[in-house]
């Protein structure tokens, strides 16, 4: 058999792995993307409880950050997947199930991502928090802006304005540990390159291009990510 | 409650009432027994050196600061307080938000919201918390923003303007709630000496509107010309209190003699 | 929750940490050279160095470290014989040096970020009473500028470390056997995933703990000028903390 070209191996024609990579990238973008959310969601609570908890719930958030931050995403993805498993396969028995019941691989990845990410994305709001003029906080008060409006109208546009930088780098994060998703057998851009390297035996052009298009996302975001700052920033300029 | 209430009740209800208001900061007392009352129209100057307790007493008034004994009673209705776990709390939030947006702030550090232009900075409390409609509420609020001068100003963002224009603006932010009453608290202190004038010159206006105005503020000429009541904080008490001719005239506290004195 | 169990998962994890720390320290030492190689590429006015830097933070930066790793212990056996042929097959056989050369790389990426951080942040006017007192080049380098950029790039690099040792978890892809590649085995062997993680997580904490404390450590022994003067001395002497 003669040998494919590089360009034949990831292109688009009958022998090439073109749409496959590209269906993956999509699936990478896809997890990334919900484990990134479901991250927002985790991490905005976490803030709220560090800055505004009591004693315990201050303590306990602070507790989900350090161990969080601390352990490997790895093992928290291995959590995730066996554990998550087991524990319906206990659910399942109750049912009449038998055996092995195994987490939709996306749901798994998107939760250990949004798990490890939400830590990371509290620290990132808490900072942004305080940079929030205490003043501004007092005029809405006196306004008489109850709780809600105030974190609806005040708080939250500020905090995500000044967040943004913080959030793109955990972005940048996420998008690397979605990576690690592969081990549980999830068809992102890894999964895919390793299935076609391993049918190809070209292990070294198909991980060189899954390495390409992980900068080609980054690179992208990391536009975005700049255009969101400059948009967000637009009140910000000092007039001088 | 009070006593100054119930007597008062031939004359018409005081827009403003506070009675022998007590608070600490840790061990130090900062008010001590301070009772203070202002009818409808009444623009009463509260003087004093700093520490004297002049902002705190003003930041009771609307529980940004919740004192620790006394009463504030705002156009007839007291505010209740409650003992809460970190001394007293207000008993009813809702209250106090009824009553905030009736007892309008402006700031020494105006404080306006850094994420919203001028207008929205303007409508936001009518719109948000009175819940009164949008276009009704940009169209008053265009009306103020070029009562005090600013109106060119409206799509900017605060951060473009002076400091005088920033007070201004918070000014309009103010009267867009259509309060009852307005506090200011050092209006012009952060301000360059040069922008003073025009943020005064709006305070004047308002002033001869008859609103009801207490404004804490180490402008003397302001005190002496605009006002109708001066009053006079020391280390935590009302040592001197009476219409600024008087008071400016014939000081009868030594203390406060010296402080006019010394802020010419 | 099974006592007996997780001590016996703890026996067989602890068991892992001498190749995880082995793993995080060799990196780290090469990867420490390497960072300050590109610091100084990247700090360079000349294209030819500035430039080759800069990509390769952005490349290392950007990719995930799994793909660097199935990159180089997977994708280079493409190129089987070539390597042999330059005798580095041999290297790039093993896990564990394939699992050494990308974390290296990859801590090199980062580490240069944190040290460029810390030259750029030495203060201009400490440099210019140094050149005015005659040191210039590498005298003023050796002196001046490296050891306050070394102080003030110290906490950055810090978490760079726990970030490494969270890091080698990977190589337990290409089959090492260190903590979480043990962990995973006896999950897969056990499907008590909880118990695991609960063990694996305590020894990684305990592993970064102790190793914040070391940083921690050399930071208050680097910094004798931040430190609160002694009481005995008098107060002007404190004056210039």
């Amino acid at each position: 058999m003669q040998q494919l070209s590089y360009f034949e191996l990831v292109g688009f024609g009958p022998n090439g792995w073109g749409w496959a990579l590209l269906m993956a990238t999509g699936m990478t973008i896809a997890v990334a993307t919900c484990g990134f959310l479901a991250g927002a969601v985790v991490g905005t609570f976490v803030a709220w409880g560090k800055i505004g908890g009591n004693a315990p719930v201050r303590w306990l958030a602070d507790g989900y950050t350090t161990v969080l931050r601390g352990i490997p995403d790895l093992l928290v993805i291995y959590l995730f997947y066996f554990g998550g498993s087991a524990a319906l396969g206990a659910i399942g028995s109750l049912f009449g199930a038998e055996g092995f019941i195994g987490v939709p691989a996306f749901v798994t990845g998107a939760l250990a991502i949004g798990i490890v990410s939400g830590a990371y994305q509290a620290e990132v709001f808490r900072g942004a928090y305080q940079v929030v003029s205490r003043g501004e906080l007092e005029a809405a008060r006196s306004v008489g802006m109850h709780r809600w409006l105030m974190f609806r109208r005040i708080i939250a546009p500020q905090v995500l304005r000044y967040a943004i930088p913080g959030l793109g780098n955990t972005w940048q994060l996420v998008l690397k540990e979605s990576a690690l998703i592969s081990v549980t057998g999830l068809v992102e851009l890894l999964r895919q390159s390793q299935v076609a390297a391993g049918s190809t035996r070209r292990p070294f052009d198909f991980y060189i291009t899954a390495a390409i298009l992980y900068l080609l996302i980054t690179w992208v975001s990391t536009y975005l990510f700049q255009r969101a700052e400059t948009y967000s920033m637009r009140g910000m300029r000092r007039a001088s | 409650m009070s006593n100054g209430v119930a007597s008062l009740s031939s004359q018409s209800t005081p827009a403003v009432s506070i009675s022998n208001l007590r608070k600490s900061f840790g061990t130090l007392e900062v008010l001590k027994g301070i009772s203070l009352k202002a009818n409808e129209g009444d623009v009463i100057s509260i003087l004093g050196a700093s520490g004297s307790g002049k902002s705190t007493m003003l930041r009771c008034i609307n529980m940004l600061e919740v004192p620790d004994s006394g009463d504030v009673t705002i156009g007839g209705e007291t505010i209740k307080l409650k003992h809460g776990r970190k001394g007293m709390m207000p008993a009813d939030q809702r209250q106090v938000d009824r009553i905030r947006s009736r007892v309008a702030m402006v700031f020494q550090s105006f404080n306006l919201w850094s994420h919203m232009t001028i207008l929205e900075n303007v409508i936001e409390a009518p719109v948000h918390v009175q819940r009164r409609p949008k276009a009704e509420c940009i169209a008053e609020a265009e009306e103020l923003l070029a009562k005090v001068g600013i109106a060119d100003k409206r799509h900017q963002y605060p951060s473009h303007l002076s400091g005088g224009q920033q007070q201004r603006a918070a000014i309009a932010r103010a009267l867009a709630m259509h309060p009852k009453v307005m506090l200011f608290d050092e209006p012009t202190s952060a301000l360059d000496p040069e922008l003073v004038g025009e943020v005064l010159r709006v305070m004047r206006s308002l002033a001869e509107e008859g609103r009801t105005m207490l404004v804490v503020t180490h402008e003397m000429g302001f005190a002496r010309d605009v006002s109708n009541r001066v009053v006079f904080l020391h280390k935590g008490m009302v040592e001197e209190e009476g219409p600024p001719g008087e008071v400016f005239a014939a000081p009868k506290s030594e203390r406060f003699q010296q402080f006019i004195s010394s802020h010419r | 929750m099974d006592l007996a169990f997780m001590q016996e998962a703890f026996l067989r994890l602890i068991a892992g940490v001498p190749l995880t720390l082995n793993l995080a320290f060799t990196s780290i030492a090469f990867g420490a050279v390497l960072a300050m190689l590109l610091a100084l590429m990247r700090m360079s006015s000349f294209k030819v160095f500035n430039w080759p830097a800069q990509a390769y933070v952005f490349v290392f930066r950007g990719t995930p470290l799994l793909v660097q790793i199935f990159l180089i212990y997977y994708g280079l056996g493409q190129f089987r014989p070539t390597l042999q042929e330059f005798g580095l097959w041999g290297f790039f056989r093993e896990p564990y040096w394939c699992a050494v050369l990308a974390l290296t790389m990859n801590t090199g990426a980062y580490g240069s970020e944190v040290i460029r951080g810390g030259l750029q942040a030495v203060p201009y006017n400490q440099v210019e009473a140094a050149r005015a007192c005659g040191m210039s080049g590498f005298l003023l380098f050796r002196r001046i500028i490296f050891p306050i950029a070394v102080r003030q790039a110290l906490p950055a690099y810090g978490s760079e470390i726990i970030l490494m040792v969270k890091a080698t978890s990977l190589a337990s892809v290409i089959t090492m056997m260190e903590v979480t590649g043990l962990a995973a085995k006896m999950i897969s062997q056990t499907f008590r995933a909880v118990e695991v993680f609960i063990v694996a997580g305590v020894i990684y904490l305990v592993l970064n703990f102790i190793i914040t404390r070391i940083i921690m450590a050399i930071e208050w022994w680097l910094s004798p000028h931040l430190r609160r003067a002694p009481a005995v001395e008098p107060r002007l002497e404190a004056a210039h903390v």
